[in-house]
């Protein structure tokens, strides 16, 4: 796997900058578990180093496999998460009230994690297979129009709608990136503004009570303060509180003294805001951020169409991810349970977040070869 | 070709891409440095709200004792299960897994919750009081599923004597919302406990001592971390009474079953030395956090046993007022010890007979027969020409009808009427056969047995008027020094000695003398004055009804030629005074000899 070309062609930059972010990422979780973590129990950071070792053997694998085999396979896999996610739907387990998690021997897996990924492979090898010089017409779009709202539907049933709204932008960011007729664009906008307020009605009706009462405490955290309003309340606490060079680490109040939840998963970036203030969060945007131009540069540099769309798209997810997760704990997006990507603590999210950035890898390193 | 164009058109648009994730970075920063840099002090102002805590450090109530040091209240500590509403996030949750230990349903503490809306939400709210040290483990290790709930270690008020002087120590409770808002408890937080009733209440200031505070820094669910700054509380002031509880339980058990109560006064002084009212209740259980049942149940019981009938209690002083209609006649020179009259069962007057206690007569009866013999016709002959203005200002100079200012709460003046306290409060002019009634303490007439003793003790005493009190002395916390209290002089009545000296003679007649109505007051300890009385309760015919019965009066002093203590014993319900009454006074007057000596 690791032969004498793959070594050579490495990006070392890139690497550095995903493990700066892992590495900023465990000293948040060592500090963010610090208080709670028993006696006995193995540290939660020292399981985290486990799961970025793991992590970067799927780095390297998806870097080996070449993506156009992986775009060969593309629709068994998408075929494969669709089955994933009706297990789920009829023997998940449950968590916080949604149905996301697969229990396999001792571990459990999130079948939503693959079916992003699986969309977004399927309807990459949809559009490279046909494409359409003039950009796509309505009949040209049913198929992927098909392909993104089977598991949109089925991971918003879960329910898990922070994935689903993943999908969702990630496919309209694809979508944009093919082309549309501006004929259709046009339509296509005003179906939506026309049939919005139905559209809402049906998506409302279908949300369960605790994502209604997110939403609205969303719109106004300080009408339940001590209920579903306190995560967001408290966060922006402990962001605000951090003020330019933060509070040091170990020395958050706000997370320290537990009144920060979930703080070691979704809301990593709190705690890290609180104890590195806004210095810590400039270094740390400027590390994502070079990340992603990376790996946009990566697509636009990208040998063929597939690979433009594919490392589009995983680097789409990558960046949704972020603004979605950090927007969250910022307050201007409403709380929807996704991980910030390579800091919040998580095999599957590791793994996944990881094995992605290897295609990247793939991607890059394939401009150089030419069979 | 094609396919190059196509790519290009491609690479642009990811350009644009890449333009729209810069400016979504950007937004994120602009967020944060607003949040962090125009904003950072009013989040880090929050920080510290939610981290710091001010919390109240009771101080011990001051320990009350009596005047031979025996403990009458103290605290010993209690662990109490509190709640803060602000450290709750699921009450529901939360009520459910404490409801176990509090034995206590949902609903019911939700309710108890609901009423305590107003208070400080970072105080703790005492849900149950006394748990048990496996309970209190219990909470401890599932603290961290019980955020907001707490243990709370109180200094809990503790009567070891029970029942026995519950009326005059009263007890404590919490400050309730009114009370909040009354100056005297302006700096009182709520959850205060503070004395409610008796000498508990009239010394709260002296007793609760001020509250400390502590700055902690705690964590989510409200436990503390650690201590930042502290500021200790003053521990309340220790007090000491007049009270010796041994007096007060040979009252209380001399009184038995029976409704009534009993009051003993240093003569002199005016000094409390035992205050016993039945039925009573017990102080211990009043003080703790009562459910609405058991306080219905102490409230609506027809015995009213939180009422202190010895200074909230009015009766007609029935013929113990002969006393002062004695003291009247002699100053005002109605009569003359030689003066006699003729009694023969009953005295016409108007359209009716006004009939004396025996049927048959005294016969020829002066002054001092009067009194041995509680002659009524004597006394309505005198009271026709005194008239009932002039026996109201003799009352009043004996202290009836107004407040004796023992410090105590709630006392009651009783009523002694006048012609114009009848135009007053009747709107009906005053009938001359209503004085016939007045001249032998029916009718209008109404009195404390704390008002009795005073009266009697005024003779007593040389015609002095003291201050009944209960305070003797106080043990200041800060100044580490014990202040004691003179004896307060009300008046002097002026009364002529001579006069006194009559009365007294017929008081110890009234004990001594073969025809006497108090020989059972009779002791071999030492010598007793005294005078029997019966308040009616309705007209005679209904007597023998038990609750219709006539209440027993019986006020004495000894020893007669240097009075020392004073005694009223009243018995509700007891029939005539010299059988119900004077033994009472009897054995409390022996059991204070006795300890004399």
């Amino acid at each position: 796997m690791l032969n004498k070309g793959t070594i050579a062609l490495f990006d070392w930059k890139a690497f550095i900058l995903i493990v700066l972010i892992m590495i900023l990422g465990l000293s948040t979780i060592f500090s963010a578990t610090y208080t709670n973590t028993p006696v006995n129990a193995t540290p939660l950071y020292i399981k985290q180093i486990g799961w970025i070792i793991i992590g970067i053997f799927f780095l390297l694998t998806g870097m080996s496999i070449d993506y156009q085999t992986i775009a060969r396979y593309a629709y068994h896999i998408y075929a494969f998460s669709f089955i994933l996610l009706l297990v789920v739907l009829v023997a998940g387990r449950s968590g916080f009230g949604a149905q996301r998690w697969i229990a396999i021997g001792g571990f459990s897996f999130q079948p939503s994690e693959l079916a992003k990924i699986a969309t977004a492979f399927a309807i990459t090898r949809y559009f490279s297979d046909y494409p359409a010089r003039h950009g796509y017409n309505v009949r040209e779009l049913v198929i992927p129009g098909i392909l993104i709202a089977i598991p949109v539907v089925l991971v918003l049933k879960q329910p898990d709608l922070g994935t689903g709204m993943v999908i969702t932008f990630v496919s309209v960011v694809l979508i944009f990136l093919v082309r549309i007729r501006s004929r259709l664009l046009g339509i296509l906008t005003l179906l939506i503004l026309m049939t919005f307020p139905f559209l809402w009605h049906i998506f409302w009706e279908n949300l369960k009570q605790y994502q209604k009462t997110r939403l609205l405490t969303f719109i106004n955290p300080s009408a339940d303060p001590t209920g579903t309003g306190y995560h967001i309340i408290q966060s922006k606490i402990a962001i605000g509180s951090g003020g330019f060079f933060g509070k040091g680490i170990l020395q958050s109040t706000q997370s320290q003294l537990n009144f920060l939840p979930a703080r070691h998963t979704d809301f990593i970036f709190s705690v890290f805001a609180e104890e590195w203030g806004f210095l810590g969060i400039f270094v740390l945007l400027i590390l994502y951020l070079l990340l992603i131009t990376w790996g946009l540069d990566v697509a636009i540099k990208a040998k063929d169409r597939l690979g433009m769309l594919m490392a589009c798209s995983i680097i789409s997810y990558f960046t949704f991810y972020c603004v979605i997760n950090i927007g969250m704990t910022l307050g201007v997006f409403p709380v929807v349970g996704i991980p910030l990507p390579l800091m919040s603590y998580g095999g599957t999210s590791m793994i996944t977040t990881l094995f992605s950035l290897g295609i990247l890898f793939n991607i890059r390193k394939k401009r150089f070869l030419f069979y | 070709m094609e396919q190059q164009d196509n790519n290009r058109g491609l690479q642009q648009r990811i350009g644009y891409l890449r333009a729209l994730f810069i400016f979504l970075i950007a937004v994120i920063l602009f967020k944060a440095w607003h949040m962090q840099i125009i904003k950072g002090k009013y989040y880090r102002a929050l920080a510290e709200n939610n981290r710091v805590r001010s919390v109240i450090i009771s101080p011990l109530r001051g320990n009350i004792y009596d005047r031979n040091g025996e403990v009458m209240a103290k605290n010993v500590a209690s662990f109490n299960l509190g709640l803060v509403p602000a450290d709750i996030k699921d009450l529901e949750l939360t009520l459910k897994r404490i409801a176990p230990i509090t034995g206590i349903s949902t609903d019911d503490m939700k309710e108890f919750i609901e009423e305590n809306r107003n208070s400080d939400p970072f105080s703790p709210l005492i849900i149950k009081d006394g748990i048990s040290m496996k309970e209190v483990a219990l909470i401890e290790s599932w603290r961290w599923f019980l955020p907001g709930v707490q243990v709370v270690v109180e200094g809990k008020r503790e009567y070891p004597n029970q029942k026995s002087a519950a009326h005059l120590l009263g007890y404590v409770g919490e400050i309730s919302k009114s009370q909040l808002q009354e100056p005297e408890y302006a700096s009182e937080p709520p959850g205060r406990i503070i004395g409610q009733y008796g000498i508990e209440k009239v010394y709260d200031e002296l007793l609760r001592g001020s509250v400390g505070r502590k700055n902690v820094e705690v964590d989510a669910t409200g436990s503390e971390r650690r201590v930042l700054s502290t500021h200790e509380p003053v521990s309340g002031d220790n007090i000491i009474l007049s009270v010796d509880m041994r007096l007060q339980k040979t009252a209380e058990s001399a009184l038995g079953e029976k409704n009534g109560a009993v009051v003993v006064m240093k003569t002199e002084t005016g000094e409390i030395l035992a205050l016993a009212s039945n039925p009573a209740f017990d102080p211990n259980l009043l003080s703790r956090r009562l459910s609405h049942k058991v306080w219905q149940g102490i409230v609506s019981n027809p015995a009213h046993p939180l009422n202190n009938r010895a200074t909230q209690g009015t009766y007609p002083p029935g013929s113990v007022f002969k006393i002062v209609m004695s003291a009247a006649g002699l100053e005002e020179g109605f009569i003359d010890r030689r003066d006699r009259i003729q009694c023969s069962g009953g005295m016409p007057f108007g359209n009716r007979v006004f009939r004396d206690w025996k049927a048959e007569g005294h016969g020829s009866v002066d002054l001092y027969k009067a009194i041995v013999e509680s002659c009524d016709v004597y006394y309505y002959q005198l009271g026709n020409r005194m008239g009932v203005d002039m026996i109201q200002k003799y009352s009043s100079m004996f202290g009836l009808g107004t407040l004796t200012g023992i410090d105590l709460p709630s006392e009651k003046k009783g009523l002694v009427p006048s012609t114009q306290w009848k135009l007053a409060a009747r709107k009906e002019p005053w009938y001359p056969g209503e004085t016939l009634s007045v001249a032998i303490g029916q009718g209008y007439m109404s009195v404390t047995p704390l008002q009795q003793a005073l009266m009697v003790n005024t003779v007593a005493n040389s015609g002095i008027l003291v201050r009944p009190r209960i305070l003797k002395g106080v043990i200041s916390e800060i100044y580490k020094r014990t202040y004691e209290f003179p004896p307060v002089e009300v008046r002097r009545t002026g009364i002529n000695a001579e006069s006194l000296r009559l009365i007294k003679e017929a008081l110890r007649g009234v004990v001594y003398n073969p025809g006497g109505t108090g020989g059972a007051a009779r002791s071999s300890l030492t010598e007793i004055a005294g005078k029997t009385g019966t308040a009616q309760v309705v007209g005679r015919k209904l007597q023998g009804a038990g609750r219709f019965n006539d209440h027993a009066w019986f006020a004495a002093f000894a020893p007669v030629d240097k009075p020392e203590i004073t005694v009223a014993v009243l018995v509700e319900h007891g029939g005539h005074g010299g059988a119900a009454a004077a033994p009472v006074a009897k054995q409390v007057i022996e059991e204070y000899v006795k300890n004399a000596k």
